[in-house]
């Protein structure tokens, strides 16, 4: 049974086929969001060559992020950052077994275009990429492959998921090592959903109506997922997220699971501090298990955090008015 | 006497399938409750265990490391039914083999004698939803969601195979073990959660 429902039967990306003669549909809610539910509970981790996916997949990742650079390295560069290069992209896909993602710039649909051509499993329609339109993201529907998109609060959420989206992940504070932003968004989307249960539960339509208008979205989709007290697709945790005790305090937060940017392949330790997040987030609940994990890593190993309130680039203001 | 039914909750889709079996024990009118699972000490108490879908690799090596592979691996040789899906199928088999990768050397139950081979369809953007058919169980049509999905070539003289896709074997049976490359707790049908909550209550009385 699946609560996470949501379709529109005019979406371009549903494709009709007939596999020796029998019908099939690929492309439909089911099928797009049915993927981000069997990452439930998992880390995704960002990386950039073949070594570092292996090293992912060897950890216990559900799943590999590809990018050019790292969030951090973004950081440093400056310039405009792009998607990935499409031969790095193939190679990992042809050397790791879990699904591969790659990220594309806000609005940006031939980038998306050629990610869904190159055939990874997810793309992620991503503010750490710079923007390439302002004012409007991609339309998701029109894509066979799933889009992820970044949130910070359920309005933003709510407007991914009306144009397509697939999956939502709290945007954070990308590149920074500094998990207080992740925490920001995830508690606010939280705060918000009870607020907007117990007005559906209280049977105020003219109150979710405000909301709505508010929020800049249908009444409709305020109203289901009102009825359900979550968001109607799978909710991740990402930005700034760089140790186990990290990971599982947003998984004490209600989460579906994690995303690790820089954490990872910027700390010196990468390998045992892969598994010892994959570790914290599956077993968040039991401290042991979490102390355990955190004593895999050292932290004068860890990537050095950044004061979110003194940086030049602020990645989660990015397509945010949108 | 009333049952205990687990969903492996290491990684992937746990919720669904408490709430897909829960409504098969209620359609079916039985007592019983549906529970998530981890430690070895929770899968011990259980009379039948869903394997969820997920990250083969990641449910593989997690269940290692607190133990519950071992006690499950016992469970279900001493008869406990077990519903695999997808993920879980790869998990009950005794090889696995890439599409694109090849062997791989993940952690397996060794349980089912087949020859299973992961992402069998494709990647993602060629996961499907399609009707498929369970006729040796009573199930003539069912929407099989399939998601990055495995299939098994070919099976060992003990396995029966339920349901073929395109000549690809989707689902199988070997006494109280079922097998699925497709996912049922992602549609609302529970006809296939049903088969397995009788087949737990059987076993159990």
């Amino acid at each position: 049974m699946l609560p996470l429902s949501g379709e529109r039967l005019d979406a371009k990306g549903i494709v009709s086929d007939k596999i020796n003669s029998i019908d099939t549909l690929r492309g439909s809610s089911t099928v797009k969001r049915g993927f981000a539910h069997m990452l439930k509970n998992g880390v995704v981790m960002d990386v950039t060559n073949v070594e570092q996916a292996q090293i992912a997949e060897e950890a216990g990742a559900v799943s590999v992020m590809v990018l050019d650079k790292l969030p951090s390295e973004v950081r440093k560069a400056g310039g405009v950052a792009r998607t990935a290069s499409i031969r790095i992209i193939e190679e990992i896909m042809d050397s790791v077994t879990i699904p591969v993602m790659a990220k594309c710039r806000i609005g940006h649909v031939n980038e998306a275009l050629v990610l869904q051509e190159t055939d990874v499993d997810m793309i992620d329609e991503s503010e750490v990429l710079t923007p390439a339109d302002e004012l409007r993201h991609i339309w998701k529907w029109d894509f066979t492959t799933p889009v992820v998109n970044g949130a910070r609060s359920l309005a933003e959420a709510l407007r991914r998921i009306e144009e397509g989206a697939s999956m939502i992940r709290t945007k954070g504070e990308p590149g920074t090592g500094n998990v207080a932003e992740a925490i920001k968004h995830i508690k606010k989307v939280n705060d918000e959903l009870r607020t907007i249960k117990s007005i559906y539960d209280s049977g105020d339509n003219q109150e979710l109506v405000r909301m709505a208008r508010e929020f800049k979205v249908s009444y409709d989709i305020v109203e289901q997922t009102a009825k359900l007290g979550r968001l109607p697709v799978v909710n991740f945790a990402a930005g700034g997220i760089a140790t186990p005790a990290d990971a599982a305090y947003l998984m004490s937060l209600g989460c579906d699971g994690i995303f690790v940017g820089s954490g990872i392949f910027n700390s010196d330790d990468a390998k045992e501090r892969a598994r010892a997040i994959v570790l914290a987030t599956t077993f968040w609940n039991e401290s042991d298990k979490v102390k355990e994990a955190q004593k895999m890593i050292d932290e004068r190993q860890s990537m050095i955090g950044l004061d979110v309130n003194t940086l030049e680039l602020r990645m989660q203001d990015r397509g945010g008015s949108a | 006497m009333s049952l205990t039914v687990g969903v492996l909750s290491i990684q992937g889709d746990v919720q669904e399938n408490v709430l897909s079996a829960k409504s098969a024990i209620d359609e079916l009118g039985l007592d019983g409750n549906v529970v998530d699972v981890r430690t070895p000490e929770e899968i011990s108490q259980l009379d039948g265990l869903i394997i969820p879908g997920g990250e083969s690799t990641t449910i593989g090596h997690l269940s290692l490391v607190n133990g519950s592979q071992k006690v499950m691996k016992e469970k279900i040789q001493s008869g406990m039914p077990v519903l695999g899906i997808c993920a879980g199928m790869i998990m009950l088999s005794n090889t696995a083999k890439d599409r694109i990768v090849g062997k791989t050397d993940q952690p397996l139950l060794d349980i089912l004698d087949i020859k299973l081979e992961r992402n069998s369809f494709g990647r993602q953007k060629e996961s499907f939803e399609s009707n498929i058919s369970m006729d040796s169980i009573n199930i003539p049509k069912f929407n099989g969601v399939f998601i990055r999905a495995p299939s098994v070539s070919d099976v060992g003289s003990d396995v029966e195979v339920l349901s073929k896709f395109n000549e690809r074997i989707v689902a199988v049976k070997k006494g109280n073990v079922i097998g699925t490359a497709f996912h049922p707790e992602l549609t609302k049908d529970t006809a296939l959660h049903k088969y397995f909550i009788n087949l737990v209550n059987t076993s159990k009385n």
